[in-house]
């Protein structure tokens, strides 16, 4: 079931609607907030004034964003608890990377629907105004919830997840019969093979799913990156390429310092280009700070083009080294290294940049016979998954409590379930009561 | 009206002296209330009206619990056991089920000295007539008797009146009002609460014939001995008392089958003459042939009534198919070549009182101090009604003395479970208790109910002298036994007290050897000989404890998150209909079942997530 009160846990979400848009607002509610802005900014600033800080991945120090900084210490916040908000610059990129950062920490997880107003309301924060915007929500969930089923039922996940859920209930049915029922009626003793080839089976099924590409992708856009040293000719092939694309949607630059994104659709894919254009005037120590950007921005993206040295290029699969300026008189000869010589000025190579371009992308989308998931089926698909690898613990009260904690995961994701199902596929299969 | 007639004044006044009643009357005595047990007949208290076992699967875990409390269901089980057994021996402790044959008369017997015992107790033999109501509305303040002429003043009064709501019993196509065959009806009470406006629906159950066990072939028979073994069903009964004697089991066949589906149409379920919802299980040989047709048989239990009786009850084919149809079948079948019914097998079809009026006291939230415990809310079976019972009087007693109620919860007992099942979803076939109903299982273990239980039994007053020095006992050698848990053990050891000790070669404690394989009560005494004395049910327990720990941990966290939304309180009298966003079928399942806190409305059926949001605020709201 849900939680709905507060569990003790610290939420964080995004709370403005829309990137990349000018600036992104990722807000925490909950006790960690301050240490988590401890680890990203290396301290905490005076309480409800604005603060330019930076902020780095704790784990491997990588720049994550310059952000103004609120650091709102409860009770005087706005849900009563600890808060801060991060306002950002209006990337998909540079949010996606913070909101992961924070995901990362045990006691923080993703807010729920409404989950900020909710403890507002808790705490007693919240006026009545506020308070009836919740019914609304309930409304807006319902419609978003009967959109999503079909968008997803389309997709075939519906499908499998009841085929999965059929599978583990038949299994869990037979062995709630010998465990409830074994002293009356014709339920048999039985060994538990069948329900651990089923826990197998639907364990690797799962878990062949989840490697399949996420949807986020689908929706968000293949992010493309394009990296190297200053001068490399990174801006000018930028905007040949999203210049040139009839179908840009709405290029939109972020401030000067950091990456500029734009959502280009090419042949019906989208795309998101970045290009770390900012490195130029960096100041000193522009080779090291140059490479740890690339590092970052490399982690982030799914396509990185390398325009630089090849000695030089990060290690990736996702990585494609060009050759670029190809029209200028001493770079007539490609590397080795290279995928391609290109030349942003006279469109040398740009249609086979292209092509390739579109080519790895359709490697990296969901087949139409691969399911996309998006991140809250992965989350109900990966407990489901986790469950059932404890199927071989020990005896059979077990192996039916990990079934039946992989089935009510999925339940949660395809509907229906609770107990009663369970036994209503119990007393239809088998003949049971004195 | 009770202020006009001579009237004797009672703390709690139970009406009916099934296994419900006389569990609620000795609990709210033994807590020390004044206590009157209403019965139409003396002699039928602590009848057995059904089949002659007790316990089982999730029912044993009731007596257990039952037990804890030093109810009477496990005393009397012990006092009138003629076969022992543990049922799922090999699947896991949790789901272990202590089962034991009763002989009928030893626990009608045994039934009547415990009562009796009680100082608090007063059995009054008499017929209920109606409440006795408070002029202004609906609380009860007593109980008129035998149409008027008497009436027994009471602060609470617990109904527990088995199937007497609108009973209408069916014999093949003939059918008439009763209760139990050979008794009257009780119908004048029935009539109040039909007019007190309380939501009722019908539901069926059904038994078999009666058989002579002079007429059986029992040598022809597979037999099925009692186990060994010294384990018993009360925590304070020292040693097995009775003979044990076989049970056998025979299979009805072909031809058996045949001669039922001829008579189909003789059957008031299939001829529609049985309105009432009959459970998904299979209560009746008729229904399992129907719905079943590919099975060539169904086991028949022929289970003794008691050690001087002849009667035999054919455990597994209740049905209400006429007396020759009945008598045709089971002479189709081995064994009953020869058979003789001394009593038909019949249906009944009764009325019940949706529970979902209850509070997780067993209160009627509209009638303050009534209770209802028993069939009477939509259960089945012994064991359910004795754990209602205790529930039930122990709350009477609690609001005579003016004191707040009492609950159990899901993650501590089967009971919890239950009582919450039943005040939340409704019933929509006889409710009986399942493992498989309990989210918390690996925990709620028929073997560690005293360890569960004693604290709240103690606190809310309930254990009698002899039994608290049995529960202290008891845990104080288990706390012993956790003590040496820490003791570091070397892998030789370890191996020669036979764990399998695979690749380990390490010192290791105690309770980590004993998760691994050939962990037994003999193990842990070789290991660790202080805990020599120590039986081996008590080491059972504290091994099973050692080897579900990992799995306990994670749901532990569980329910501490889901306990965050228990205690959010929702207002008793919040109007559902005024909250933006519940659908229709919502509201009237929240309007029904009435949840008290956040926590229990999640568990009504197709309550989202999103519209405990909206309820969380309305009712926050309301509150400021």
């Amino acid at each position: 079931m849900a939680i709905l009160s507060d569990d003790g846990a610290t939420i964080f979400a995004l709370s403005t609607a829309g990137l990349p848009s000018a600036i992104a607002i990722v807000r925490t509610s909950g006790p960690a907030s301050r240490s988590a802005l401890e680890a990203l900014a290396g301290r905490v600033p005076e309480p409800r004034y604005a603060a330019l800080m930076s902020l780095r991945d704790p784990a491997d120090g990588t720049p994550i964003d310059r952000a103004l900084i609120l650091w709102l210490p409860g009770p005087a916040s706005e849900t009563g608890e600890d808060m801060v908000e991060y306002h950002l610059h209006g990337s998909r990129a540079v949010a996606s990377k913070l909101l992961e950062t924070l995901g990362k920490y045990d006691e923080m997880r993703p807010a729920e629907a409404g989950e900020f107003l909710r403890r507002a309301f808790l705490n007693g924060k919240m006026d009545l105004t506020a308070a009836e915007g919740l019914g609304d929500l309930l409304d807006a969930e319902t419609e978003s919830q009967r959109r999503h089923a079909l968008a997803i039922a389309e997709g075939g996940l519906a499908a499998r997840i009841a085929g999965w859920r059929e599978r583990l209930l038949g299994a869990e049915a037979r062995l709630e019969a010998v465990l409830n029922f074994s002293d009356e009626g014709d339920v048999g003793e039985g060994d538990e093979s069948f329900a651990l080839d089923a826990a197998d089976d639907v364990h690797g099924e799962i878990m062949e799913t989840l490697a399949a590409p996420p949807a986020e992708r689908l929706r968000d856009g293949i992010r493309v990156a394009l990296a190297g040293p200053p001068n490399a000719g990174k801006s000018t092939l930028f905007n040949a390429l999203v210049a040139r694309e009839a179908a840009i949607v709405s290029p939109v630059a972020g401030t000067t310092r950091d990456v500029i994104e734009a959502p280009v659709d090419i042949d019906g894919i989208a795309f998101v280009f970045s290009d770390t254009a900012g490195l130029r005037d960096s100041g000193e120590a522009i080779e090291e700070e140059g490479v740890r950007r690339a590092r970052s921005v490399s982690e982030r993206s799914d396509i990185l083009f390398w325009m630089g040295e090849t000695a030089d290029a990060p290690k990736g699969d996702h990585i494609i080294i060009l050759h670029p300026r190809a029209d200028e008189p001493r770079r007539a000869a490609k590397p080795a290294e290279a995928a391609l010589s290109v030349s942003a000025t006279t469109g040398e190579g740009m249609a086979a940049l292209r092509a390739l371009l579109l080519e790895r992308a359709r490697s990296l989308l969901p087949r139409e016979d691969q399911l996309a998931l998006n991140q809250r089926q992965r989350l109900a698909l990966r407990e489901a998954a986790d469950a059932l690898a404890e199927a071989r613990a020990g005896d059979w009260i077990l192996l039916v409590e990990a079934l039946r904690g992989a089935r009510m995961a999925l339940e949660r994701l395809g509907g229906g379930g609770g107990v009663e199902t369970m036994l209503d596929a119990l007393f239809g299969r088998f003949c049971i009561g004195k | 009206m009770a202020t006009s007639l001579s009237s004797d004044r009672y703390d709690v006044i139970v009406v009916g002296g099934g296994h419900a009643g006389c569990e609620a009357a000795a609990s709210a005595a033994r807590i020390g209330a004044k206590t009157a047990l209403v019965s139409m007949r003396r002699d039928m208290i602590g009848a057995m009206s059904c089949n002659p076992a007790i316990g089982g699967l999730g029912k044993g875990h009731l007596v257990r619990e039952v037990d804890a409390f030093d109810g009477l269901i496990g005393r009397a089980s012990d006092a009138a056991a003629i076969h022992y057994r543990m049922l799922n021996q090999s699947k896991g402790a949790a789901v272990r089920g202590p089962r034991i044959q009763a002989d009928r008369a030893k626990y009608r017997a045994a039934i009547h000295a415990l009562l009796g015992a009680e100082p608090q107790l007063d059995i009054v033999e008499a017929e209920a007539t109606a409440l006795d109501l408070a002029s202004e509305g609906r609380t009860v303040r007593g109980l008129v008797l035998d149409g008027g002429d008497r009436a027994l003043a009471g602060k609470a009064v617990i109904l527990a009146t088995g199937t007497f709501l609108g009973a209408k019993l069916h014999f093949g196509m003939s059918n008439h009002a009763g209760g139990r065959a050979g008794e009257r009806a009780a119908t004048a009470l029935a009539q109040q609460l039909y007019a007190a406006d309380l939501p009722m629906a019908r539901l069926k159950t059904g038994t078999p014939p009666r058989l002579d066990g002079r007429t059986i072939d029992w040598a022809s028979l597979a037999m099925q001995p009692s186990d060994g073994g010294d384990w018993t069903m009360a925590l304070a009964t020292e040693k097995r008392e009775n003979p044990a004697l076989f049970c056998a089991i025979t299979r009805t066949n072909a031809v058996a089958h045949d001669i039922i589906r001829a008579s189909l149409d003789r059957s008031p379920l299939f001829a529609g003459e049985i309105t009432g919802q009959g459970p998904r299980y299979c209560p009746s040989i008729e229904d399992k042939i129907h719905r079943f047709g590919d099975r060539d048989g169904h086991q028949i239990f022929l289970e003794p009534e008691g050690l001087g009786d002849p009667l035999v009850y054919p455990n597994g084919i209740s049905t209400s198919l006429p007396e020759d149809v009945q008598l045709a079948f089971l002479r189709a079948t081995d064994g009953l070549e020869q058979v003789e019914i001394v009593q038909p097998g019949y249906a009944v079809e009764y009325d019940h009182v949706d529970p979902r009026i209850l509070g997780h006291d067993l209160g009627v939230r509209t009638m303050p101090g009534l209770y209802l415990a028993g069939q009477i809310n939509g259960t089945t079976g012994y064991e359910e009604a004795a754990a209602q019972g205790l529930v039930a009087g122990i709350n009477a007693a609690r609001l005579a003395a003016g004191q707040d109620p009492v609950r159990f919860d899901r993650d501590d007992s089967y009971i919890g479970v239950m009582i919450d099942d039943l005040v939340l979803q409704g019933v929509t076939e006889p409710y009986r208790m399942l493992t498989a109903r309990a989210e918390y299982r690996l925990r709620l273990r028929a073997d560690n109910a005293v360890t569960r239980l004693t604290d709240k039994a103690e606190r809310w007053g309930c254990l009698s002298s002899r039994h608290r020095a049995f529960a202290k006992l008891r845990l104080a050698k288990l706390d012993t036994v956790r003590g040496v848990m820490t003791s570091k053990i070397d892998a030789d050891a370890a191996e020669k007290a036979g764990i399998a000790i695979g690749q380990h070669r390490e010192t290791r404690s105690l309770a980590e050897w004993l998760r691994l394989p050939g962990a037994t009560a003999g193990a842990v005494r070789a290991m660790a000989p202080e805990l020599r004395a120590i039986s081996d049910d008590i080491l059972d327990e504290a091994i099973e404890d050692v080897r579900y720990a990992p799995y306990l941990e994670r749901q532990d966290r569980e329910i501490a998150r889901v306990g965050a939304d228990e205690r959010i309180r929702i207002p008793e009298t919040l109007d559902y209909a005024a909250i933006a966003g519940l659908s229709n079928e919502m509201i009237e399942r929240l309007e029904t079942a009435r949840p008290a806190t956040l926590g229990e409305a999640g568990r009504i059926p197709g309550i989202t997530p999103a519209a405990l949001a909206a309820i969380l605020v309305h009712a926050r709201r309301r509150a400021a």
